[in-house]
């Protein structure tokens, strides 16, 4: 075996440290490290793994309070009390990088990675949610990377039995280097079964189990905390590989062992493999481990100590349990027929101190190592890009001339960001384990908890164009529109997590995004209640050509407590009429509207009232609850044209058409029918309870307004738009498979 | 009557058929673990869709070597009812149970959507439930569905009438349009010559109560319990 070179600051430079943090490793050590504890600190030290540049702003959202078990960041995943004795665990998680290289592995071991954050915990996971931004389709890089991410979520969530019920995907020419792709996992649990990521107790023992350690995946976490360069494709030996059986095998035997008298703490090796397990487990117990390498099991041959220590190798774990119940612990990882070893055990006197082939090759105190210990934290400088002034102010009366609103109202159907996503979801299987109540197409997924009268809601959103327009206001949005999302089924915003994709930190105009997009989204989660319960910071999402838009997506989970109170979002009843809650405003900028027909990407972020969208949710649930809704869609991308025409066809089986006069207004038809206002939901009832709703409105200090009638077959908004309902459905329906077709044939 | 369920370890829909048929049904039922060699007290035996042990080779290709399959193959051969979902119909055909194979969709990619089916039998000990030439909706969730058997097979099923349920549009026609994966003849679910073995790719325990997709799956269970009670 060739020995290990020599660690200078020259190595540990390449390594992705700094200056400064290599003198800080120096200082810890007393001595100069040996190779393999030169690659523990720059692993634990990465972004990835230390969030160092950007904890302090992490740490000024709600990350407390309301339902939440435990404080975000404590364990792998945040924890929210849903009554009836049970948690939920949810949290999301960026691929990004992977993916860019290596779509297919890339996005199937983000499902696999999330899934193991839930049962770490004790969860059995019930749900999957996914995020996915890609560059244009007409490039034929990007349909080979929707074509491998999305058979890489449905590969390993169809094969390991877990529903994807719902998500996003989103196109925009600024991630065609770098497609963004977030896994959200969630998963129930006893209160009183819930497992933590602790070794504690001196003398117990550690176990590792699972698949055996390869050489794949080695400095993954570092690859993700670089800008995506040509380089990165020689990188591709970064990606690791999913076996979605063995992460069955696991899944079933980790929640045997949390059930059993075995069990003291628990992890699953992600990123940085055995070194962040084994270190963050001492860490959070406050206690030292001791392992030996010579014991893990290997897929190849001569690996050193550095190679197994930073492996990412997929579905392993690593457990600690009672000194003298070993046996026990092995009896269920045997009888589902899992590699497991003893690697070591707990000691006191709080060293991460690992031996291989009879020599102590790292010996560091592991609170050193972990984010709240001894990692760095950074304050990164937030500049305002100067441009985005310009893009604010721009006159947008140009693009509001009057023109054919049926074409337009067509060809926005047709929008990639717009038309129906059944060719991805259909990949997916989203009814396995017989609890999803509302699946794909909706407003939010809506899921049945067996046992209890509850359901389930969640949803992920982000519209990354006004994030960009007004970072802060935009994550303010995202959130209310998650919120919002959640209130159309009839269920109460509870929690959210979060996924924040990002460019370069070190750029003070990359990183004024990040800055204000946190600040804005804390505003409203304080104003919604729904704390942040964890997730993920994915800097460096730029390559030399091309920055993606600041893309925070915020996964939320909502609680209806009784799931007969729900309703669905599109419209059912011939005779219905058709109510608005909110008000459209001259808002244009940012919408799809100016991207889709005029390729723009300007003005400002609609304005948002956090109070009015609070008051708006609240009256709309209070509707729901007593029986007087038939049906709740959000009015989003696309604005109230495109959201009238979902109403009437989202239900494919039986379309329905509708007639709509605004009344009088100031306003141009292209904001009437497209603006992107903020606040708006659509609403259905019966004749009967009209007069109850409108009340209700009025009293919640809301503006509604009846606007229409359900019925014959044409989408009437007078005196703009008169369509078939069939003719839009068709458009809908078909626009993504003939969007591919054509795009392949065209070369 | 009572149901086992066997479980392979990638079986995924094992606890689907169980919570249905215990608590929208009333059956009994329990679980038979792959390893087991033989079972007792059960009337009926389910093979449920998933990926038995990865199915990384060919569907159901190892599932058939499995320990607990001897028992199975005796049950059948008792004339005791089995149901084969999904996975469970690809692992029957693997051992032999049924005839014919199921092949990678026409599409080749996963497909999971409600289709209609057409009962084509009102006879079966699997389909008494429920009226001939209506149609019903199961989902359908899995890359490896298209059924395909030579001419000799389908002429002895078509002969037979062992052809219980086939793809079809909403109305009943059996259209291109209203096969989602390109079996040969539309055809969705079969059963052996002697009527006890019986397979489907649609999951009809996913349709087992009204809130989460309907109930079109009840008849079913309904049929075999009533035919072998």
């Amino acid at each position: 075996m060739k020995s290990d070179p020599v660690v200078t600051l020259a190595l540990a430079l390449q390594h992705g440290l700094s200056e400064e943090e290599y003198e800080r490793i120096l200082q810890i050590l007393g001595r100069t490290p040996t190779y393999p504890e030169l690659g523990v600190f720059s692993v634990m030290w990465s972004e990835h793994c230390s969030y160092k540049n950007s904890i302090a702003e992490l740490k000024t959202l709600p990350r407390s309070g309301g339902r939440m078990l435990a404080e975000a960041g404590a364990e792998n995943a945040g924890l929210v009390d849903i009554g009836h004795g049970l948690a939920v665990a949810f949290k999301i998680e960026s691929h990004n990088h992977p993916c860019a290289v290596e779509p297919y592995q890339g996005a199937a071991t983000g499902v696999g990675g999330i899934m193991r954050d839930i049962f770490t915990m004790g969860a059995r996971p019930i749900a999957s949610l996914d995020s996915l931004h890609f560059g244009s389709l007409s490039i034929a890089r990007n349909r080979y990377l929707l074509d491998g991410v999305v058979r890489g979520i449905g590969d390993y969530g169809n094969c390991l039995g877990i529903p994807t019920v719902a998500g996003e995907v989103i196109f925009h020419h600024g991630y065609s280097q770098n497609p963004i792709i977030n896994c959200m996992a969630v998963g129930v649990v006893n209160k009183d079964r819930i497992a933590s990521a602790v070794a504690k107790g001196e003398g117990n023992t550690v176990i590792i189990f699972g698949s055996r350690t390869g050489r794949d995946g080695i400095h993954g976490a570092t690859f993700a905390s670089e800008e995506i360069s040509e380089e990165s494709e020689s990188k591709r030996s970064s990606v690791q590989v999913g076996d979605p059986f063995a992460e069955k095998l696991l899944l079933e035997a980790t929640l045997e062992l949390v059930r059993s008298d075995a069990l003291i703490g628990i992890q699953d090796m992600g990123a940085a493999g055995i070194t962040c397990s084994s270190s963050e487990m001492a860490a959070h117990g406050k206690s030292g481990i001791e392992i030996d390498l010579d014991k893990v099991p290997l897929r190849e041959e001569g690996m050193s100590a550095y190679e197994i220590l930073l492996s990412e190798s997929q579905e392993r774990m690593l457990t600690v349990v009672k000194k003298g119940y070993e046996g026990e612990a092995e009896r269920i990882l045997d009888h589902w027929e899992l590699l497991h070893e003893r690697l070591g055990h707990v000691t006191i006197d709080g060293m991460m101190r690992v031996s291989h082939q009879g020599e102590v090759v790292c010996e560091i105190p592991a609170n050193e190592l972990a984010l709240g210990g001894g990692a760095p934290v950074y304050h990164r400088q937030a500049k305002r890009p100067m441009s985005l002034d310009q893009t604010n102010i721009m006159n947008l009366d140009p693009y509001r001339q009057d023109r054919d609103w049926n074409v337009a109202l067509l060809e926005l159907l047709a929008s990639p960001n717009i038309c129906d996503k059944s060719w991805v979801t259909q990949q997916y299987d989203s009814t396995v384990r017989t609890n999803t109540v509302l699946g794909p197409g909706g407003d939010a997924a809506l899921l049945r908890v067996k046992g209890t009268s509850l359901g389930l809601a969640m949803t992920t959103d982000c519209n990354p164009k006004f994030v960009y327009l007004n970072p802060r206001r935009g994550a303010a949005l995202a959130v209310a529109e998650a919120a919002r999302n959640i209130s159309c089924t009839g269920a109460t915003p509870i929690a959210i997590t979060n996924c924040l994709n990002f460019g370069n930190p070190y750029k003070p105009e990359s990183f004024y995004f990040f800055k204000e997009a946190v600040a804005g989204m804390g505003e409203a989660c304080r104003i919604f209640d729904t704390p942040v319960t964890g997730g993920n910071v994915s800097f460096y999402n730029e390559s030399e050509e091309s920055m993606i838009l600041p893309t925070p997506v915020i996964g939320m989970l909502g609680i209806l407590e009784n799931l007969e109170l729900r309703v669905n979002s599109y419209f059912q009843h011939e005779g219905d009429r058709i109510i608005l809650f909110g008000m459209t405003g001259a808002d244009l900028g940012g919408s799809e509207y100016l991207y889709h027909l005029h390729n723009t990407l300007a003005g400002d972020a609609p304005p948002l009232d956090l109070e009015v969208e609070l008051r708006t949710q609240i009256c709309l649930r209070e509707a729901i609850s007593r029986g007087w809704i038939r049906s709740a869609h959000d009015c989003s991308e696309g604005g109230l044209a495109v959201a009238l025409v979902e109403c009437c066809i989202l239900n494919r089986k039986s379309l329905i058409g509708a007639a709509i006069s605004l009344g009088e207004s100031r306003l141009h038809a292209a904001d009437q029918l497209f603006a992107e206002s903020a606040s708006r939901v659509i609403l259905s009832v019966d004749p009967k309870h009209l007069g109850e709703v409108m009340a209700l409105a009025a009293e919640s200090k809301i503006p509604a307004a009846e606007i229409g009638k359900i019925g014959s077959d044409r989408i009437i908004i007078g005196p703009w738009v008169d369509l078939e309902v069939e003719k839009a459905a068709y458009t809908f329906y078909n626009a993504l498979p003939k969007l591919l077709k054509s795009a392949i044939s065209a070369e | 009557m009572r149901f086992g369920i066997v479980v392979f370890p990638g079986s995924n829909c094992d606890y689907d058929c169980y919570w249905g048929l215990k608590n929208d049904l009333g059956f009994q039922v329990s679980f038979l673990w792959h390893r087991q060699r033989s079972f007792e007290d059960i009337d009926c035996i389910i093979l449920p869709g998933g990926f038995s042990y990865g199915d990384y080779l060919r569907s159901g290709a190892i599932a058939r070597f499995s320990p607990i399959m001897e028992a199975v193959l005796k049950h059948a051969r008792k004339g005791s009812p089995i149901i084969g979902i999904c996975n469970g119909f690809q692992i029957l055909t693997e051992v032999g149970l049924l005839p014919g194979a199921l092949l990678r969709n026409e599409s080749l990619r996963f497909i999971h959507r409600p289709v209609h089916l057409r009962i084509e039998q009102q006879d079966s000990k699997f389909t008494k439930g429920y009226s001939v030439n209506r149609t019903i909706e199961l989902p359908i969730a899995h890359g490896d569905g298209r059924y395909f058997a030579s001419q000799h097979i389908l002429t002895e099923l078509e002969n037979e009438g062992r052809i219980l349920f086939r793809y079809s549009s909403p109305e009943g026609r059996l259209t291109a349009a209203g096969n989602p994966n390109g079996s040969i003849n539309n055809i969705a679910g079969i059963c052996n010559s002697e009527g006890n073995v019986m397979g489907l790719m649609p999951h009809p325990e996913r349709r087992l109560n009204a809130s989460v997709g309907g109930t079109d799956g009840r008849p079913l269970f309904m049929s075999v319990a009533e035919a072998f009670a």
